[in-house]
Formats: structure tokens, sequence, C-alpha cells
């Protein structure tokens, strides 16, 4: 390493979790920090998708840990019969059934999750018909068939993001790719991509998953692949307008002087300012992904029956509204949810523009305003 | 009280985001009536946030006076109410702008926008202000001006909307007219028209003018009195003859010191040519009819020979609109051209893209618009050591050597190589544009005005730079420029062009000092005397 280069860098090397950072990186996290709406928001929806990752642990009708007779057993990983605790079937042990308690019981001990209910068990020992009003037993009541609220609002949630947040990446990279073709190279082949764009969007969605509905029994992936489809145009627009735009900007003049090919242009030059008009969208298609399931649940044509979902919660909040606790639970839930995928998608935009400026860094002392003062030591008459 | 415009400790603060700039601190001057007064200094010096206070147009409440006093005929114009205001404003103060591209509607006809002020403020009738609408566009010199009534902004010339802007401001005979660069996007042959006129109408009307520039060639010939602005602040203030023979304040002795001068380096005898261009064309088809068949061509280069050698720099001349860039461009093959083309011995006119990449090392280019030219969301280490990557040349660490290299041969300092370009002057983009280009090594670049988007005292360093940069790698330059100044001080050979063709060519001496052509006396006549010559070969 030369001396040159040795002195041009005074700065220590930054670090972020653990990683080595640029200061670039490093002023980006600076400006989603200063949005304090979108920062908390983040630590909220972590916590809260973290947690329903692992909803097995929290809500199940299975417990954590069996001891039994001197030995350990993990039942939400295995599946052991009830003969295993001396029980008479040669089925899954039922551990909610007192029988099977009893058993354990006699001759060890039992870790339970926190909520004893999966998404799909039933409390038989309901002392009022279902839906059965919130209680200590049951946090946020029962839905009409007898199943636990709270245990299918946490596989609801999960199930929820997981399927928004696959639909939005995938979306995001057919629509980035399809957008950046078209306004990069223009002319014959953005005008051909956009007739077919137009006959493509005039296909009803709806009719389709119906039929689709008829001839398989439509799951997360057949769900996905379909949506898929007819979402990722939604980003096309945005992108190829941008790269439209920039495709004759000096600095793209520039690189295609320095030697740089086509594919290099768009990922190195275009994409990246193509990149907030992409990253505003983005929690708006999120969220968009969210809802379109949420409302193919509501209707019947989404997920198998029984699956946990914000959707079916929402039509049996409609069907029973003598039980509000149903309706307000699912609507709840998707208010809280979908306003802080859109806080937190407004903190990442703000971090990606490199024109906002908020305070100083901390560290520099120096507030990196746009009228800088010049960093020229041998310019210094300019 | 003989001052028609007095102002006293005027201040302007920005207010954004929490922190205050402090845009115009304490500025006073007076103007008298008929006399012209020039506010002169570089961008960012807050003498267009002056000019614009006089009339309360800035950004409020963003914008904020803590004091000082504005007295327009014993009128306090700080502070005043709108209906104040707007009895000032387009009638006894108008003012013109810079951009004459966007400064009019483009969905309204000429006679439209100036029948406007004319209703405005003197309730004319349709008819009456027909009438001296037309005087109006007569007075600016507008050519065939009944016809021009109906016309929309797009289908005049540069020059001849900011005739009609200046026709707008002049309909009301105004006792102030404040002219904000009124002539800084205009050509330069055109730009030494507007000037002639605006002095024969201030004449004419007896009104005072404010005029707003950056360019000290047009103060010496316009302005009475001078107030030279720097930082907010203004610094000297004099008339025009005291202030030019003997500058007291050390700002302004740089700004007349800055003037680009100097002579091109000696260039080395017997140097090899680089690049040779015999016959270059540049035609963009006119498509008409349903069936779009091509019915004519657009001439944008047609049939020109250049010859760059080591060492040297050939100047290209021209108006805008004369295909100078187009040129550079096809002589780089960044755009499609006929004609051959030999760079280091090999015809390189027609080879595909992967062919030319090796090339394209010892090709460059530095664009004008420093603002356009960077990446936006790359850091300037990144921006300058793209082509080092493209290239495959040297190590990670020896690239970012070769970076804070580069930085510092164009006089920046290395750590600034990870900020991004907006951190950074206008002066400083176009160094770091200067070193993107020269870390490559390469043998022929085009620049493409790099100067003229620039302020006057870093035009001036930047030609310094050039010239030191081209002595100490030997590089041939394709200069393209409309100012003749720069081109005088960096090339040994000139072509001047016009509407595709060559005027004139030949070594850069004789170019200015015995011009065989017309066009070429007007051109240099308007650019180093702002004198308008009146040929046919200049448009209006």
């Amino acid at each position: 390493m030369s001396t040159s280069s040795a002195t041009a860098s005074p700065l220590p090397q930054d670090r972020f979790l653990g990683m080595k950072i640029t200061p670039i990186t490093r002023r980006r996290l600076h400006n989603f920090k200063a949005n304090r709406r979108g920062f908390w928001s983040l630590w909220i929806f972590l916590i809260l998708f973290t947690l329903s990752l692992f909803a097995e642990f929290i809500a199940n009708d299975k417990p954590l840990l069996v001891r039994y007779d001197g030995n350990f057993y993990a039942p939400v990983f295995t599946v052991y019969p009830e003969t295993t605790f001396g029980g008479e079937f040669e089925t899954q042990a039922d551990y909610r059934d007192p029988f099977v308690q009893d058993l354990i019981n006699e001759k060890g001990w039992m870790v339970w999750p926190p909520i004893r209910y999966s998404y799909r068990t039933i409390n038989y020992n309901l002392s009022v018909p279902a839906p059965a009003p919130p209680s200590a037993e049951n946090w946020l009541g029962t839905d009409d068939q007898g199943r636990d609220v709270v245990a299918r609002l946490i596989y609801g949630f999960r199930i929820s993001i997981l399927f928004g947040l696959t639909l939005t990446i995938l979306s995001s990279i057919v629509g980035i790719a399809a957008g950046a073709v078209q306004g990069y190279f223009g002319g014959t082949t953005d005008l051909l991509f956009q007739r077919f764009i137009e006959v493509w969007s005039g296909l009803p969605t709806l009719y389709l998953l119906i039929i689709l509905a008829s001839i398989v029994e439509p799951n997360f992936w057949w769900l996905l692949g379909l949506l898929l489809l007819f979402s990722w145009m939604s980003l096309v627009g945005v992108v190829r307008a941008e790269f439209l735009r920039a495709r004759n900007f000096d600095y793209v003049r520039a690189a295609r002087a320095l030697g740089a090919g086509d594919a290099l242009i768009m990922f190195r030059h275009v994409l990246p300012n193509a990149m907030v008009a992409t990253l505003t969208f983005m929690p708006f298609i999120l969220n968009g992904s969210i809802t379109t399931l949420t409302a193919l649940d509501f209707l019947g044509f989404g997920l198998p029956p029984g699956s946990p979902s914000l959707g079916e919660l929402l039509a049996q909040g409609k069907a029973n509204l003598q039980a509000p606790w149903l309706g307000l639970t699912a609507f709840f839930t998707l208010a809280i949810m979908l306003s802080l995928l859109i806080f937190i998608g407004e903190a990442v935009r703000d971090a990606f523009d490199p024109r906002k400026t908020v305070g100083p860094l901390p560290g520099t002392g120096s507030a990196l305003k746009p009228s800088a003062k010049p960093v020229a030591k041998k310019a210094a008459a300019e | 009280m003989s001052e028609l415009l007095s102002v006293r400790d005027l201040s302007v603060d920005f207010r954004l985001s929490g922190s205050t700039m402090h845009a115009v601190r304490s500025v006073s001057f007076d103007i008298r009536p008929g006399e012209t007064m020039a506010l002169v200094g570089e961008s960012g010096s807050g003498k267009s946030v002056t000019a614009l206070s006089i009339l309360q147009l800035l950004p409020y409440p963003v914008a904020d006076h803590p004091g000082g006093s504005i007295r327009f005929k014993g009128t306090e114009l700080v502070g005043a109410d709108e209906k104040t205001l707007r009895e000032v404003r387009g009638d006894r103060i108008s003012m013109i702008f810079q951009e004459p591209m966007t400064s009019l509607n483009p969905l309204h006809s000429i006679e439209k926008q100036i029948n406007e002020t004319l209703f405005l403020h003197k309730g004319l009738t349709r008819a009456a202000a027909r009438k001296r609408t037309l005087e109006l566009l007569r007075l600016v010199g507008l050519p065939e001006a009944e016809k021009r009534l109906a016309a929309y902004p797009h289908e005049l010339s540069g020059g001849q909307r900011q005739r009609v802007m200046i026709a707008m401001a002049l309909a009301n005979e105004p006792d102030l007219l404040i002219a904000d660069e009124p002539t800084t996007a205009l050509d330069v042959t055109i730009q030494a028209q507007i000037l002639e006129l605006l002095k024969d109408l201030q004449r004419r009307f007896g009104m005072a003018l404010l005029l707003i520039t950056h360019d000290l060639g047009i103060v010496r010939k316009m302005a009475d009195h001078v107030c030279v602005m720097n930082h907010g602040e203004i610094v000297e203030k004099g008339t025009n003859a005291a202030l030019f023979a003997g500058p007291k304040h050390p700002y302004t002795q740089r700004l007349l010191a800055a003037e680009p001068k100097g002579n091109p380096a000696p260039p080395p005898a017997n140097a090899a040519d680089v690049m040779t261009a015999r016959d270059i064309k540049v035609h963009f088809p006119i498509k008409k009819g349903l069936l779009r068949r091509t019915v004519d061509y657009v001439r944008a280069v047609d049939g020109i020979d250049v010859t760059v050698r080591e060492g040297h720099t050939v100047g290209v001349v021209g108006e805008s609109g004369s295909g100078k860039t187009t040129l550079g461009l096809a002589l780089l093959r960044l755009h499609a051209s006929q004609g051959a083309i030999r760079f280091d011995g090999k015809d390189i006119q027609g080879w595909q893209a992967a062919k030319m990449r090796p090339l394209r090392r010892e090709m460059q280019v530095v664009f004008q618009d420093p603002y356009g030219s960077l990446s936006p969301r790359l850091s300037v280490a990144q921006i300058i050591g793209e082509g080092l990557k493209i290239h495959g040349i040297g190590s990670g660490k020896e690239r970012e050597a070769m970076i804070a290299k580069s930085l510092e041969e164009v006089g920046l300092d290395s750590s600034s190589r990870n900020r991004y370009p907006h951190e950074f002057s206008g002066g400083q983009r176009q160094r770091i544009a200067i070193a993107r280009a020269m870390v490559l090594k390469p043998r022929f670049v085009v620049l493409d005005e790099p100067t003229s988007a620039l302020d006057m005292s870093v035009q001036a360093q930047i030609v310094d730079l050039l010239r030191d940069l081209q002595v100490r790698h030997n590089l041939a330059y394709l200069f393209i420029s409309h100012d003749l100044k720069v081109v005088r001080a960096l090339s040994n050979d000139v072509l001047v062009m016009k509407d595709g063709k060559v005027v004139e060519s030949g070594p850069t001496r004789q170019i200015f000092e015995a011009p065989q052509q017309a066009y070429t006396r007007a051109l240099i006549a308007a650019a180093l005397n702002l004198v308008a010559v009146k040929t046919g070969d200049v448009r209006m």
C-alpha cells in the first residue's frame, strides 16, 4: 500500500453489527435513524415478526418439552405415539387430553408454551357456544369453530408477512428487470413491451383465481405464482420512466466513453438512481400483496380451508357481528401491520436519498450540507 | 430625494431544517433614475437573492429579512402588503430572468402574455392592448411582429424569447428594470444584440437598470456603477471606470485577474497524429407522412475534416446548434456517423462495442455540465475508479492509490473520495470529471465546453489545470466551446463551425487576428467586444 492511500484514509474503519461499512452506508444508516417514526416502526415490526416466526413455540397444542420416565421428549419437533407415555393408542399423543396429561405428570413434567392452542386446536371445553368471548383461557376469545383467536392471529400474521415479502421481492425483481430493459433500450423494444403489458394488465386476476380454485386446491405457492403473473407490472412504469430519463444523462454517456457495457451501465449507473422511486413504491407493493391475500381469503378463494389467515378471521367477524372481538382483532392487526410497514418504507426512502441530510453525522462534527465547505486544498482560491 | 431605489442594510436569511443560512448580509446601495447599476458576483454570492428581495419575491417564510429596508420612491417595500407590492411589480419595477426557455408560459401566445400585464396595470381594452403590444414588439426589434403575435414560445429562438420577455417587462414603462443574468443562456452574437437593445431602450425611456451578472465584460460595457458581491456582502462599490482602473478589495482584484488568459503550451515538434477524421457526417432523418418516409436530413455535422496531434489542442467554436458536440461524440464513436475516423493509425469507424472497449481507455471525454456528468449515487472514488475496474487495471489497493493520486493531480484533497458529488461545488465537480478521464491515462480527450457552466475565477483555474495536464501527459485535446476567450487561451488550432460545416479553420493566432470570413469576424466581435455586427451571417 502506497503512502498516499494510507494518508488518504484518516478515519478508523467503521463497523456496524460487526461488518465493515463505508461512510456512505454509515450516512444511510444515520438518515434512517433520523426518521424516528420509521426507526421505531422497524423495531416494533421486527420484534413482532421474529416472534411470529417462532409461532410454534408461543402458541401450540403440544408441550415444548416433556420429561417422562427419565427421558426428555420434544413434541414440537417429533411426533410421539400415545403409547410412548403409557397410553393405549398408536396415534399421536393428544397432550391436551387430561388422560394423557395425567399419564405424563405421574412420571415427569411438561413445559407448555404460553398459549396452549395451535391455530387449528379446537377448544371443546367452552362454557358458552362458539364464538366464545375473551376469557382467561382464550385471551381474544374463540372463533365460530372454537379455535383460539390469539393463536390464529400469530400464525395468520406470519403467513401474511411471509407471503407479502416473497411476492414483493419476486415481483420487484421481475418488474425492475422488465422496466429497465424497456427504458434503457427504448424504441421498438419499449413499444412492444408496453403493448404487451397493456393486454396483460387487462386480464381479470380474480376470475383466473376462481378458475384455478376449481382445478386445483390453491395453496401458498399456487397463489404466489398466480399473483406474481400480474403483480410485477406495478413497478414497470416507474422504473421505465427513470431509465428513459437517465439513459441520455451525461454520466451515462461518460460511462459509455469509459467502455462500460450496457448491463454494467444499467445496474451501476441507472438502477441506483431508479432505486428511490422503486423503494418509495415497495412498501405499497408489500402492503398491496398482504391485502390481496387477505381479500382472497375473505372471499374464500385463498389459502385452503383451516389455514390461519387474517382474511378468514375478517370473514368470520362479518358473519358473526354479535362477536365483535373477531372483526376488531382482524381490523387492528391489519391496520397496525400496514401502518408499520409504510412508516418503515418512508424511512428507507429517506436513507437512500443522497440530497436528504438530517443533522450532523456523529463523530464528524460537520453537517453534510450541499453547500459544504470547499474540500479542495490546492484550489483554495475557489 | 434623488434616489429611485435605496437599499439599506438589507439582510436575507434562509431557514432550512433547523439551520439558518445568511444569504445576504447588510447590503446597501442606491440607484438613481436613468442609471445602470451592476451587481457582480459568482454563483452563490447572493446577487439574485438581493434582486428578488427588492420585489419581495423570495419564498417567504423560509426566507426572512432580519433587518434592512428597501425604499422605492420613498415607499418601504420590505414587509409591505400584497396590494402595494402588486402595484409596484410589473408596473413600476419590472424584471427579466436568465432562462428565456422557462420564463414564458408555453401554453399562451405571445400576445396573450404581454396583454396580461397591460390588462392588470393599465386596464386597457383588448384592441388598445393589441396595438400597444405590437408597438412593444417592434420596439424590442422582433422581426415580423404582426405575424409573431399569435406565436407560441416554442416557435421562437432563445434570443427572440428574450426580446419578448423584455417587451413584457417594458409594457408599463417601468422606472426600474431588473435584469437577472439576461444574456447568460444566449449565444455570444445574440448576447451582444440583447445588450445593445437594453442600452438603447434605457436611453429612450430614461429608466434605471439593475443588471445582475457574473460577466465582467458585460459590466464594463453597460454599467455606470458597480457593486461587487461575495458571500452575501458587497465588498466593493464604485463607478465603472474607477473600479476597473483600480480595484481596491482583494476579491475584486482576483475577479478581474481571473479572465482566462495565457497562451496554449507550445506544441511539441514532429508530434504524431492521434486522431484523424475525414469527411465526418452525422445526418438525422426527417420523417414525414403516413409511412414515415425519410424526406430530408438534418445535417448536424456535414463533412468535416479534423486532425488532432499529440500535445496539441484543436478548438471547435460555434454557436449552439452548430454541431460542435455531435462532432465530438462522433469522433469518440459515441454517436453513429459516416466518414473515416482513424485513431492511432487504426480505422475505427464501424467497430463493434466489444472491439472498441480496449480503445476506450485511450480516448476520454469531459462534459459541460459538472452536475449532470457525475452519477449522483456513486461516491467520488467509485466514479473515478470505474474506468480502472472496467479495464482491469491494478489490484484493489493499487486502484485506491491511483484514485488518490489522480484526485491530487486535479487539485482535490484525496480524503474527499468517499463523498458524494453533490457535496462539491461546480468547479470541484469538474475537477472530479477531469480526474475520471485522466486516471485512465488517455491520449485523446474531448473537452465539451468544460468551463461554460463554471464561475469566471474557476474557469481560469480549470483552463490552467487542463493546460498543465496536457503538457505533463502529452495529451491531444479536442476543445469544444462557444467561449472564444477560453479557446484562445488553450487552443493551437481553431475550427469555426456553423450549421454543421466548417466556416474557417487555421492556427489560433491567425483566426483571431485576421479572420477571413464575415461570420468569424462577427463572432469574434460579439464575443470579445460585445459588439453586434449587422451582417446577414448572424441570426436574430
